[in-house]
């Protein structure tokens, strides 16, 4: 039985006047992993942080339609933010570490939540930096701040930091972009083992990690939602010509 | 061209040495420390002690920027994380303004609205007889006068900070105050501390406004409400007259060389801060 976590229903977006997302309505499940694809520009970032609500941020913008999570109307006036965001973790396009030590990195959510035992927190520490397959390279320099890493290793960091406060939903926005084939394959295993208790949602230009890891795929094209269905038959036997020859390589 | 920079790169060295010459008369018949500690300003009877002054310049300078800061850090905070875009190009003109008015009519403005405001509320609310005139009223006027120079940098500070970090605060739970407080205060730091210690810079070295209302007496403050008397309005009130007292123009020299030493160093910390804030 698979369990209805996301609903999205006629979901517009504008940046002042720009349409970016035009009437999107899919669903995405628990314990599923849902691939976002679609050339440079389409909308997918847009859609993913219209989840979380990371786009109220950005002034002049404006979100039309619903987004069901857990059947509550995430835009509805009386939603409180701050804990809707608690149960969603991000993993941003660009990486963005805070200019703190590596460890402080890891506990700065655990510790807005209220988590202020050092065991507790090591232990968090720990097991976010192993699942996100960077722990053997900084175990020795946790004191070290974050900034000092390579790109790659701080894309690995970030992943770390939205696991350590256990989301009940990932969001990650092409988590491996800058991610040597070893790491990328981590990251990989890791949303496999994630899925078990998480659901992710995850933006990626990379069509075999797409087929790879995901269940679900939707493809977009120009802030359309053109084509939704099990990642098996979208890379196989898609319906829509667009779909085909985005996956083909042939545009895009 | 390279004449030129390096004509500009030896300029301190050049007025360094200057006011160190004309000023060895003085530092080559007293202690250093005599000099800087003791109490007696006397001229005529040959006795220069500079510590009220130091000690007035300081309590200025410090009230200045403890009155400043926080006005500053709120300021700043609400219009870059609480408020539309739109009040910012509201106050940005408002603070170029401030920012360009000559200092002696902020001096005047002290002398019209400040001192009266002390001698007639201020002091009576605190059970204080005084003129006005005092180390307050400098340090109001100061504080006024650097809080535009001040407030400019620390907005751009927070507005240079790149959303991202805010963004990756938000994603995980925390409030608006919580990401200000933890994320781009501490992002902020070094660079808040480079443009309160410019602040504080100019402060010290302010001359006109602090002159026309800190009262100009030479005796130790024993309270905010006290007149004092700072080093550089020593230098501009007496400069040129009472020159045939012996050492004495070499004294003025010697309270120009602490400006210059102080505001040497304090350059120094401010430039360590900002290549901290760079670094990040
Ligand atoms: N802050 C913004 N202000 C105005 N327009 C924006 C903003 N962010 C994105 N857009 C526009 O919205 C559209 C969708 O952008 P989005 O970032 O969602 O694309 P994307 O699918 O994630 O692309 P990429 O694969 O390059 O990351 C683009 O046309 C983009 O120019
Ligand atoms: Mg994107």
């Amino acid at each position: 039985m698979k369990e209805l976590k996301i609903e999205t229903r006629n979901l517009s977006f504008y940046y002042g006047n720009k349409l970016a997302l035009n009437s999107v309505s899919f669903n995405m499940y628990a314990n599923h992993v849902t691939a976002l694809i679609g050339p440079s520009g389409c909308g997918k970032s847009t859609f993913l942080r219209t989840l979380n609500r990371m786009n109220d941020l950005i002034p002049g913008t404006r979100v039309d339609g619903e987004i069901l999570i857990d059947g509550l109307n995430i835009y509805d006036k009386d939603i409180d933010v701050v804990n809707l965001r608690k149960k969603i973790g991000m993993v941003f396009q660009r990486s963005n570490p805070f200019a703190k030590s590596i460890y402080d990195n890891i506990t700065y959510g655990p510790k807005i939540n209220g988590i202020h035992k050092k065991e507790v927190l090591d232990e968090i520490v720990e097991s976010s930096l192993k699942k996100a397959a960077i722990w053997e390279e900084v175990k020795d320099r946790l004191d070290h701040s974050a900034l000092g890493l390579s790109g790659g290793q701080q894309q690995r960091l970030c992943i770390a930091r939205a696991l350590s406060v256990n989301p009940e939903i990932l969001l990650m926005d092409e988590p491996a972009s800058a991610l040597d084939p070893i790491s990328t394959g981590k990251i990989e295993e890791l949303i496999f083992e994630l899925k078990k208790t998480f659901t992710i949602i995850i933006v990626t230009h990379n069509m075999q990690q797409a087929a790879r890891v995901s269940d679900y795929t939707a493809f977009f094209y120009m802030g359309e939602m053109v084509e939704y269905g099990k990642t098996k038959k979208i890379f196989t036997t898609p319906d829509k010509k667009q779909t085909e020859e985005y996956i083909t390589g042939r545009f895009g | 061209m390279l004449v030129s920079l390096l004509l500009v790169a030896a300029l301190p060295f050049l007025l360094f040495t200057g006011l160190y010459l004309k000023s060895f008369l003085l530092i080559h018949d007293y202690h250093l420390s005599d000099l800087l500690f003791s109490k007696e300003w006397k001229p005529a009877s040959g006795k220069f002690g500079f510590y009220p002054f130091i000690i007035g310049s300081i309590w200025v300078t410090l009230l200045a920027m403890v009155i400043s800061a926080p006005i500053c850090m709120l300021t700043a905070i609400y219009v870059t994380q609480y408020t539309k875009k739109t009040m910012l190009r509201i106050l940005h003109p408002a603070i170029d303004i401030l920012a360009g008015i000559p200092s002696v009519v902020y001096g005047l403005w002290g002398i019209l609205v400040i001192v009266p405001f002390i001698s007639k509320y201020l002091g009576p609310l605190f059970g204080v007889k005084t003129m006005g005139y005092s180390i307050l009223a400098a340090a109001l006027v100061l504080s006024i006068m650097i809080i535009p120079f001040i407030l400019n940098i620390i907005i751009e500070i927070f507005k240079s900070i790149p959303i991202e970090l805010k963004e990756a605060s938000l994603s995980l739970g925390a409030t608006q105050w919580e990401t200000i407080k933890h994320v781009l205060f501490k992002k902020a730091l070094p660079g808040i501390i480079a443009a309160h210690g410019f602040g504080l810079a100019r402060a010290f070295g302010e001359t006109m406004a602090v002159m026309m209302v800190v009262g100009n007496v030479v005796k130790l403050p024993h309270g905010v409400f006290d007149p004092g008397y700072t080093l550089p309005a020593l230098i501009a009130n007496n400069y040129g007259e009472m020159m045939s007292i012996p050492r004495y123009d070499a004294a003025l020299m010697f309270a120009a060389l602490i400006l210059l030493v102080v505001s040497f160093f304090f350059n120094l910390i401010m430039h360590f801060f900002i290549a901290r804030y760079n670094k990040y």
